[in-house]
């Protein structure tokens, strides 16, 4: 799961990579040559940094010789984002319950101590416990 | 494509954006509260216990200095028993705007995460809370995400519990 995760991040670590991924994205399938066509790069060079992308799960080669197809492959997209979706909402979750907090302390007037003195307070604390 | 855009149709949805070419990872959010009140509750002890961790866990504050220098250790605990340890320092600590502090989970190895937040007022007594946390390598950026995975499917495991108990 984190491996293959860590290889479609490090696959689009590479700013070419990511505009072929984007491409492919919009255009469904393209052919290696009309892929590296507006890079001022080889095709050779392209077709390495295609190979990344696919030794990574992010693109596949159709059948049928030099004329193979390029797509997008969308799952490994969604895994992608699903990871992510999944950590922003434990953070989401989080600044709930902060959301919560910050409307007590809204609420109550008699919050007057300052944050110098709860501080102070809990280094009293644990020289007390230790 | 790494970015997910808060939803729409909710009050305040955190948004996330995991750069694919740098280990960092930076979280929005906005608050129904003054920069005071949100800076407040992130150095103050006894107010950042009560939001930090998961329902299910409860924070043991071990040590605690909000101040610029000062350092902090908290353990994680569920139904008595310690789970995780957690500590770092307090890099710089400028109310009511700035905190900048490291973050290490015990145990994890060498990793650091150095966290920085923003604090920015907005109109009508609100606040823009922009986290930057930054890691040395994509792979502990990457474990530290799917580590936040784990707990989401450990708590999912759990709810699917108590439905199936009821």
């Amino acid at each position: 799961m984190t491996d293959q995760l860590s290889r479609v991040f490090a696959a689009l670590a590479d700013p070419t990579r990511r505009d072929l991924v984007a491409r492919l994205a919009s255009d469904g399938e393209a052919s290696v040559g009309d892929l590296a066509a507006p890079y001022p790069v080889s095709v050779q060079a392209v077709s390495k940094h295609l190979k990344v992308l696919e030794d990574a799960g992010l693109v596949s080669r159709g059948e049928g010789g030099q004329r193979r197809p390029v797509r997008l492959e969308a799952e490994v997209f969604d895994l992608m984002t699903r990871w992510i979706e999944r950590y922003r909402r434990e953070a989401e979750e989080r600044y709930s319950r902060l959301d919560a907090v910050l409307a007590e302390l809204s609420d109550d007037q008699s919050v007057k101590q300052s944050v110098e003195q709860s501080i102070e307070q809990s280094i009293e604390q644990e020289r007390g416990a230790s | 494509m790494s970015t997910l855009h808060p939803s729409q149709g909710t009050k305040h949805e955190t948004g996330i954006v995991a750069d694919p070419a740098i280990p960092v990872i930076t979280i929005t959010r906005e608050f129904d509260a003054p920069p005071a009140a949100v800076f407040r509750a992130h150095v103050d002890p006894e107010l950042f216990a009560r939001w930090c961790g998961p329902r299910t866990i409860d924070m043991r504050i071990d040590h605690w200095d909000a101040r610029t220098g000062g350092a902090w250790r908290y353990t994680a605990i569920r139904e008595g028993e310690e789970i995780a340890r957690f500590f770092g320092s307090f890099h710089e600590v400028r109310e009511p705007d700035r905190i900048v502090q490291t973050f290490t989970y015990e145990g994890g190895g060498d990793g650091v995460s150095l966290e920085t937040l923003r604090l920015e007022e907005l109109p009508g007594g609100r606040t823009r809370l922009t986290g930057v946390s930054v890691v040395d390598t994509l792979e502990l950026r990457d474990l530290i995400m799917a580590s936040g995975m784990e707990v989401g499917v450990v708590e999912g495991y759990e709810r699917l519990d108590e439905l199936l108990g009821e």
